[in-house]
């Protein structure tokens, strides 16, 4: 299991440039262990760009500079002897789209430790077991871990996705919108997991939907991009319920009251 | 009469021209293939695939011409499915996208595009003359494999592109490398498009004239028994009995060429099929 309090991070005056443009410029904050840290903001204000640099999988996208500091637990994760790999170990991602592997159930949830090198099939198996039931889905996968994972609901391939993500046992789960593609019961079966999961992991979030952000996170970033020209910024960061009920920022107020965006 | 009425009208009318072009076409392959049977067909006994031709190819069977083909396919495949293949994952997941990959691409399409009698002339020059194959089962290996290589490096690259960048996202997230990535969960997905489009390129292999004709071909050899040999095979076979037999046997002719036609057929109705089956498994 994780350690109490490891899993945060600590942004500063983060930025990225894809080429010659810089996409978001001078974000600097905090995200705290163990708990819901969400990303809003109108689309294409550099949420998932952002949410990328926390794994590093910018790095995979080529022509992408990453500027600032970004420290995981203290350390800076774009120091020259960090490998991406480790990293990656530490801080696992779910994407906008259920992206099962076309394998079975089981094989897909023990990549991550296979990759890593554990071998033991009784290792796998209790690995497979325990992910499966931290992402809410174990009574509904137990009787079909051999089945194709395509075989499987949308919401289920999700859920599926997140136990895959937690076989490695990260510190930091990144999500981006991760239920957008999902009907309304998926939806609350995977913001219910969420809130089951927080206490072990740390979860950042992105998502369109800011009722949804109202709900799970404790702790809401806003970002936005004013002009075409400017980069996007990060406008207010604070605790969720205080940024819903009373924003220190008038475009915080207009963004969560619906007037643009 | 109403736009809408004219509109309609001159839908049916494209939908019944393009529809008669699809007949056409259909007509010739039926009639290629119906005519073929016919005369091919009746010959092709027992005898006629196990037993090596007897009297100046008049009698006897066109066994040693079956198997240098395959042979000469088979050694094909050796040299052009692992290099195709490597440079189309090279191309597919590593290579940068700049000028001199696009300069590649531009080269590999025209070597696709080069006639067949230049391979052969190719072939002879390099491997019979400089390498000193000598008219060989290799030396014609060697340069269908040439013939072959764009294709497969083709349909490797194609078959890696239909694979999502989700699914490569997804394991990389996870920790793996990229060369982890492409042997765990990219290849395993697109094999099935690799393995049938080559097989296609090798059955057009298979096929050729030209290419063999300079570089391992001969009007009568026994069967091969080492790679530096000569050999037969079937579509020279078809060629050199139509045109420079002393007195062709047509049932000889029609027969070699129904074999050749049936061979390539089923392998590639067998590849397309098992493609088609294993895509229906796995559904994007
Ligand atoms: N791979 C990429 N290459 C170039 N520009 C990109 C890429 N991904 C995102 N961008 C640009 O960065 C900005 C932020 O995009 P993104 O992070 O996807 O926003 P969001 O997730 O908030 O909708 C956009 O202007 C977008 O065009
Ligand atoms: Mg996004």
């Amino acid at each position: 299991m994780v350690n109490a309090n490891t899993g945060s991070f600590e942004l500063e005056d983060v930025s990225v440039a894809y080429g010659n443009e810089i996409a978001v410029a001078g974000v600097s904050m905090t995200v705290p262990p163990q708990a819901v840290t969400a990303l809003i903001g109108p689309s294409g204000c550099g949420k998932s760009t952002l949410l990328r640099c926390l794994n590093r999988m910018n790095d995979e996208i080529g022509g992408v500079t990453v500027g600032g500091t970004i420290r995981l637990d203290g350390d800076d994760i774009y120091a020259k002897r960090v490998d991406s790999v480790e990293l990656r170990i530490r801080v696992g991602q779910v994407f906008q789209k259920p992206n099962p592997f076309p394998m079975s159930v089981y094989d897909n949830i023990a990549y991550g430790p296979r990759t890593h090198g554990v071998r033991n099939r009784a290792e796998l198996d209790a690995i497979v077991e325990h992910s499966l039931t931290r992402a809410a889905l174990w009574g509904e996968a137990k009787s079909f871990l051999k089945k194709h994972a395509f075989e499987l609901s949308g919401g289920q391939q999700q859920r599926l996705c997140i136990a895959r993500a937690l076989a490695t046992e990260p510190e930091v789960l990144l999500m981006d919108e991760p239920a957008s593609a999902l009907d309304p019961i998926s939806t609350q079966q995977i913001e219910d997991t969420i809130a089951e999961l927080k206490d072990s992991v740390t979860i950042v979030i992105v998502t369109h939907n800011m009722q949804q952000a109202a709900r799970i996170s404790d702790r809401t970033a806003f970002m936005l991009r004013e002009t075409m020209e400017a980069p996007a910024a990060l406008i207010e960061v604070g605790d969720t319920r205080t940024m819903f009920t009373n924003p220190s920022d008038p475009r915080t107020e207009a963004y969560i009251t619906g007037r643009f965006g | 009469m109403s736009r809408v009425k004219r509109a309609r009208m001159m839908e049916s009318l494209a939908k019944g021209i393009m529809g008669i072009a699809t007949l056409i076409v259909v007509g010739i392959a039926l009639f290629l293939l119906g005519y073929l049977a016919y005369r091919g067909a009746p010959s092709v006994t027992w005898e006629f695939l196990s037993q090596a031709p007897r009297k100046a190819m008049t009698e006897g069977g066109i066994h040693p011409v079956i198997m240098g083909t395959v042979y000469l396919v088979l050694g094909t495949a050796a040299f052009a499915l692992p290099i195709g293949i490597m440079a189309g994952i090279y191309l597919s997941e590593f290579a940068p996208r700049n000028l001199w990959t696009r300069l590649i691409r531009l080269a590999i399409t025209n070597m696709a595009g080069v006639p067949s009698i230049v391979y052969g002339l190719f072939g002879f020059a390099l491997f019979v003359m400089s390498m000193r194959l000598g008219v060989s089962l290799i030396a014609g290996a060697l340069t269908l494999a040439c013939l072959t290589l764009p294709v497969v490096i083709t349909v490797t690259e194609e078959a890696l592109r239909r694979i999502p960048r989700e699914l490569r996202q997804a394991s990389m997230a996870l920790g793996a490398t990229r060369i982890r990535t492409v042997r765990k969960v990219v290849l395993p997905a697109a094999a099935p498009g690799i393995v049938t489009g080559s097989i296609l390129g090798l059955s057009r292999a298979a096929g050729e004239t030209a290419p063999v004709l300079f570089t391992a071909v001969a009007f009568f050899a026994p069967m091969p028994s080492s790679p530096l040999d000569q050999t037969m095979a079937l579509p020279y076979h078809l060629y050199i009995m139509a045109t420079q037999a002393v007195r062709p046997a047509p049932h000889v002719v029609w027969g070699t060429a129904f074999v050749l036609v049936a061979g390539v057929s089923i392998i590639n109705i067998i590849a397309a099929t098992w493609r088609s089956a294993q895509r229906k498994k796995i559904k994007w």
